[in-house]
């Protein structure tokens, strides 16, 4: 099939009398790298290749080709692509937490050293460990993302320093004022907040690779907040189907007064909701131990070089300038993503970006903790996750055991692969 | 059911007058002009259905994950022994069941009387007809989106509609998200089923009503005695039709609940194996049964029923 599309496409090139514009590079002129992403809305990536491709000086010439705007739907179309050796991209815009997979795949390059010693510099440990993959660096992080916990400074004086302690609050403020909004529908979101959950108790998912961790006690400790929270009167009615958008159209409707979401619910807020935009607050993620520091999560682009590119030097260095301090500062600047190295924080630029809580973000990365992408079965363990705490009503916080068991199964199914999911 | 006796009867006839062995040249030419003709379709046929079905069911028998390639190895049945043995699998095909049973018996009432109402309309007959096929036009996607939307509390007017809770969430258990799948389903295929069912009614003589009314049936009579006999062939492949559709859900459910609160179809099941995990081996041996599943539906229906297919003649003598 796909000869014959090319044969197609080559007959038709021939047809027309050009040559320049097809798959393959024209005899003169740079080598085109072709950037697979989805389209961010602010066009933040397009502006930074096309500064590089000029600075480049004729040795790379960066193109985009657009990936769906859903994550899981990016992912199929790479993985198609790259499953039947398709060499037209050269750099994949790949989620944080798809690195052990196309690693362990073989269909990204791991990182050169050169390369790597000049993409790493100031940057936050935790986002390195999403671009890692068996200790070696695959992906080049581009920017990140973490959740932070927005409250309302109107009905909470200080914002709770633990969930238990944010649950008590939202139950004393009663339905009409009190809801948290977080992420705990059938779907990533809620992969998401489990794992921090049991990063925050002092555990994790997974201890290597292949290897499952979910110590006992912390585990049932995450599971017994979600059972509380999904049963408490300060959950939204929508609890079990809520997403980022439903919690940010929760909080902007005006009865909630805590929720857990990304920083871009702040500028929504200032022009879909002044009165709540007024009003609003971020403070640190929630810890689920008074005395344990707790583990916000992490998104974010990185960017990973295909190992069927035709041009790998280039691609690295067209990842080294991409990643540069000055681009990273106008992505931020453009898309409110945040960057990926620490130093930039002290820079006004950024202050402005996260008018109030640019060291709340610095924190939030520092101190974040990965869901365990360094899986290359990173998809069979988000489904085997997702299938055993949804809905989160079904737990119940004064008899753990039987969630436990089931998350501790499933997920050793999914590190086994085995079964249907 | 008397198709069978017929076609015998047909062939011993062809038989007596010389049979296919001692054809005519002109008959065989034009034998062979038919099997040309058909070599298009059946070539088509060959490369986009039958080496898709085979290649699944080579890939059902193996190990293998495209994320794995090293790893790709021949298990024989072990992929079907997984789903067979799966709680998954079970509860998924009691769910498939279940929509398709309930939305095309709910489809079938209401088609039904769709059909007379075309049929029957004695103005604006273009109109009425248009009206009721709006939504068989829409992709199924797009309505889907459409139903989640109405129905989701956060963007949704049905919530704010009396009797009804202003904070239901409807996608939050499995009996509401049911029912709001299964309309969806049924607001969108009805029509389909009240086409066929209008084709049906459009062959039945209007002599027979005529001479039934004279001999004192009234309008149930009428509609259990000619009706619904007649209209039976037809009747049946639509039910054969809605049934194979209804069995493969996948698009509204995706959009929907993508599966959640124990509402997933098979197809969504597979999809989640191939598509998510790339589990080849798994998902296609789920494809397979499923496609063994879809083939017992329609056997029962053409063998039990003796639905026609269309292009043979079938029950209507």
């Amino acid at each position: 099939m796909r000869r014959g599309a090319v044969t197609a496409v080559a007959s038709m090139a021939l047809a027309f009398g050009v040559g320049a514009c097809g798959g393959e590079d024209s005899a003169s002129g740079p080598p085109t790298l072709r950037w697979f992403i989805f389209n961010e809305p602010s066009a933040a990536p397009q502006k930074i290749a096309e500064r590089c491709s000029q600075q480049s000086g004729g040795r790379y010439r960066i193109e985009f080709e657009y990936l769906p705007a859903q994550a899981d739907q990016q992912r199929e179309q790479l993985v198609r692509r790259l499953g039947a050796g398709d060499t037209s991209p050269d750099l994949l815009g790949l989620d944080v937490v798809w690195t052990g997979e196309f690693a362990n795949a073989g269909w990204i390059r791991p990182v050169p050293a050169a390369t790597e010693k000049v993409v790493s510099e100031n940057v936050f440990e935790s986002v390195l460990q999403t671009a890692r993959f068996k200790q070696r660096l695959y992906t080049v992080p581009i920017w990140s993302n973490t959740q932070l916990l927005w409250y309302r400074k109107d009905r909470v004086p200080q914002p709770p320093k633990t969930w238990d302690e944010m649950i008590d609050m939202g139950e004393k403020l009663g339905p009409a004022k009190g809801r948290i909004q977080v992420q705990a529908n059938r779907y990533e979101g809620l992969v998401v907040l489990v794992n921090q959950l049991i990063e925050s108790a002092g555990s994790s998912i997974l201890a290597g690779p292949k290897q499952i961790k979910l110590d006992k006690a912390p585990t049932e400790r995450a599971l017994g907040i979600l059972g509380r929270l999904s049963r408490s009167p300060a959950a939204p009615p929508n609890f079990t189907t809520s997403t980022e958008d439903t919690a940010r159209l929760g909080f902007e409707a005006g009865d909630s007064s805590f929720m857990i979401n990304y920083s871009y619910v702040y500028p929504s807020a200032k022009s879909n909701a002044p009165d709540v935009f007024e009003q609003m607050v971020a403070a640190k993620y929630p810890q689920v131990d008074p005395d344990k520091p707790s583990r916000p999560p992490i998104g974010g682009i990185n960017i990973g070089v295909s190992a069927y590119s035709k041009h790998p030097a280039e691609a690295f260095a067209a990842t080294e300038c991409l990643v540069k301090a000055e681009n990273q500062i106008e992505v931020a600047d453009l898309s409110g993503l945040p960057p990926v190295r620490e130093d930039l924080y002290d820079r006004p630029e950024i202050a402005k970006t996260y008018p109030g809580y640019a060291e709340e973000i610095r924190a939030s990365i520092k101190d974040a903790a990965p869901r365990p992408s360094e899986s290359p079965a990173y998809q069979d363990l988000s489904l085997a996750i997702q299938r055993a705490v949804h809905p989160t009503t079904k737990i119940d916080p004064r008899n753990l055991a039987p969630a436990y068991e089931k998350l501790r199964d499933n997920v050793l199914k999914a590190i086994k692969r085995e079964g249907l999911l | 059911m008397t198709a069978v006796p017929v076609g015998r009867k047909e062939r011993a006839a062809k038989r007596a007058a010389g049979g296919p062995g001692r054809a005519s040249d002109k008959t065989k030419a034009e034998r062979k002009l038919a099997y040309m003709l058909c070599a298009p379709a059946v070539v088509a046929m060959l490369l986009v259905t039958v080496y898709p079905i085979l290649y699944a069911i080579v890939l059902s028998v193996q190990k293998i994950d495209l994320r794995f390639p090293e790893e790709s190895e021949f298990v024989g049945l072990d992929n079907y022994v997984a789903v067979f043995t799966s709680e998954l699998f079970r509860i998924d095909l009691f769910n498939t069941v279940l929509i398709t049973v309930v939305s095309v018996a709910i489809e079938l009432v209401l088609g039904m009387a769709l059909a007379l109402v075309m049929h029957k309309a004695l103005f604006g007959r273009g109109l009425v007809r248009t009206a009721i096929l709006v939504p068989y036009g829409i992709v199924t996607v797009v309505a889907a989106f459409a139903w989640f939307f109405a129905f989701d509390p956060s963007s949704g007017f049905v919530n704010s509609l009396p009797l009804i809770a202003d904070d239901k969430a409807w996608f939050g258990d499995r009996a509401n998200a049911f029912a709001v799948i299964i309309l969806a389903e049924v607001w969108k295929t009805t029509p389909f089923m009240a086409l066929l069912l209008l084709a049906g009614l459009a062959t039945i003589d209007d002599g027979l009503y005529e001479a039934a009314k004279v001999d004192g049936a009234n309008a149930v009579q009428r509609f259990l005695r000619i009706t619904l006999p007649l209209l039976k062939p037809a009747l049946l492949v639509a039910l054969l039709f809605r049934t194979l559709d209804a069995f493969r859900v996948f698009d509204s459910i995706f959009v929907m609940t993508r599966g959640s609160q124990d509402t997933e179809s098979l197809s969504i099941l597979g999809f989640n194996q191939l598509i998510s995990r790339l589990n080849l081996g798994l998902g296609s041996a789920v494809s397979v049964v499923l496609f063994v599943l879809v083939l017992l539906i329609a056997f029962v229906f053409v063998r039990g029923f003796g639905t026609a297919t269309p292009g043979t003649q079938g029950a209507t003598n």
